[in-house]
């Protein structure tokens, strides 16, 4: 019990932030009205992908220093368990974009470079596929990710900084905490991301342990 | 001062290799001029921001055909023997100074021949021929590490494209908007962002090839 406290964490906020992202009030908005509260699901899904990823990378280094396989699984799960939240982040934000700004894919640049930061986790599972022994995909796989996720950051956090994007806080646009001004939106919001960053290490977990088992058995 | 020498050396070697055979400037140099002009005959006459698109397409698939060559032509044997005699850092550094020298050499001759083929030139051709320098440069710090994890992976063209689309996405993007400042003939103060950016992202590849590759290299 004592070990898995932070799973039931994660599971009660989830289940808090999803019923009181519903019920809750909001400000009133023009354009956004309702849809503000996808805030509550569309941006901790990013938060996930980039801790998923975090420990992608990390586990990759400790790949290459000590070649221990389990590091490599670890890697390759965490990614997987990323592109998940990714995938979900992209569809989420799609849906939003619909209904405010008119249309799913806007053009918007924080829309593009989140596409193509996932086409470079889909090259490193491409990658993997195309060597068979164990060994070499281990280490040359981690050397690909190590190489992209610096390319990633630049993607995510440095490129849509140069134009504007329709993203709030960018190009002119407020950020959402202007129009949160009595902190109720707060209250939700950090919830929901600590909440959904630990259900997506629990899916990296549990993705793990199958897959050890897996190669155990082999 | 030893990794100097060595550097020094397989420098010298590439370009030996290359003089005798004149097989990669002379095959990517006709490679570019036949897609100009294929793209000329297609085109007839191109402006502003098709011709500035148009121009980094080109270039892209000619550096990947270029700079994909320096770790997938090479045999094992010669690979095993150079792995011998050389640190890794010095036959990263090496290769990628080539690639450098290389690309830029065709960056500027396939710049010339568009400029004279469709006949216009940008607004601002210094800045221009500034971005191409830098558009090289990324290009081939790029390239050869992506080249070498292709070449260690076994299955050469296919897999390059893969492995580095995704990576040279954002520079294509952020070149594209630099150029297309310069075929504009804005201030060249508009362009500082696009410049500094373009130099970081070089910094950050040439940091992390130095220091995966040595362990790329141990098989």
């Amino acid at each position: 019990m004592y070990k898995s406290w932070w799973k039931i964490l994660g599971a009660v906020l989830v289940v808090y932030s999803t019923i009181f992202g519903f019920l809750s009030p909001v400000p009133a908005l023009p354009i956004l009205h309702q849809g503000i509260r996808n805030l509550y699901f569309h941006v901790p899904m990013w938060f996930s992908m980039i801790v998923l990823f975090t420990i992608s990378v990390v586990q990759s280094i400790k790949y290459l220093s000590n070649s221990n396989q389990e590091n490599d699984l670890k890697a390759v799960q965490s990614v997987n368990a990323g592109i998940i939240f990714g995938m979900l982040g992209i569809i989420t934000g799609a849906v939003w974009a619909r209904f405010t700004w008119g249309q799913a894919w806007s053009f918007d640049v924080k829309q593009n470079f989140a596409a193509i930061a996932m086409l470079l986790y889909f090259a490193y599972l491409v990658l993997r596929n195309a060597i068979d022994e164990e060994q070499k995909r281990a280490k040359i796989s981690a050397i690909y990710n190590i190489f992209a996720f610096p390319m990633m950051v630049v993607l995510l956090f440095v490129l849509p900084r140069l134009s504007d994007s329709l993203h709030p806080g960018n190009g002119g646009n407020p950020g959402f905490n202007s129009y949160d001004l009595d902190s109720r939106m707060r209250m939700v919001f950090y919830p929901a991301c600590l909440g959904w960053i630990l259900i997506g290490y629990w899916i990296y977990t549990l993705l793990f342990r199958v897959s050890a088992l897996e190669n155990k058995a082999h | 001062m030893q990794l100097i020498q060595e550097v020094r050396y397989l420098i010298k070697k590439e370009l030996l290799l290359e003089w005798r055979s004149k097989y990669a400037l002379n095959g990517v140099v006709l490679y570019v001029v036949s897609t100009v002009f294929v793209c000329f005959l297609s085109f007839v006459s191109l402006r502003g921001i098709t011709w500035n698109a148009l121009f980094w397409i080109i270039m892209l698939f000619a550096s990947i055909n270029t700079v994909s060559k320096s770790f997938l032509q090479e045999s094992k044997g010669r690979q095993l023997y150079i792995y011998t005699i050389a640190s890794p850092l010095a036959l990263i550094i090496s290769k990628t100074i080539y690639n450098v020298f290389l690309m830029l050499l065709v960056t500027l001759i396939a710049l010339f021949f568009y400029t004279l083929v469709f006949d216009y030139v940008p607004e601002d051709l210094g800045l221009y021929i500034l971005a191409t320098i830098l558009g090289s440069l990324s290009f081939s710090t790029i390239f050869t590490m992506i080249s070498a994890i292709a070449s260690k992976a076994g299955n050469g063209g296919m897999l390059m494209a893969i492995l580095s689309f995704p990576v040279i996405i954002p520079v294509i993007t952020v070149l594209v908007k630099l150029t297309k400042n310069a075929v504009d003939g804005l201030d060249r103060s508009v362009s500082l962002d696009e410049i500094g950016i373009l130099l970081i992202i070089n910094v950050l590849v040439a940091a992390f090839s130095l220091l995966l590759f040595p362990y790329l290299w141990r098989d």
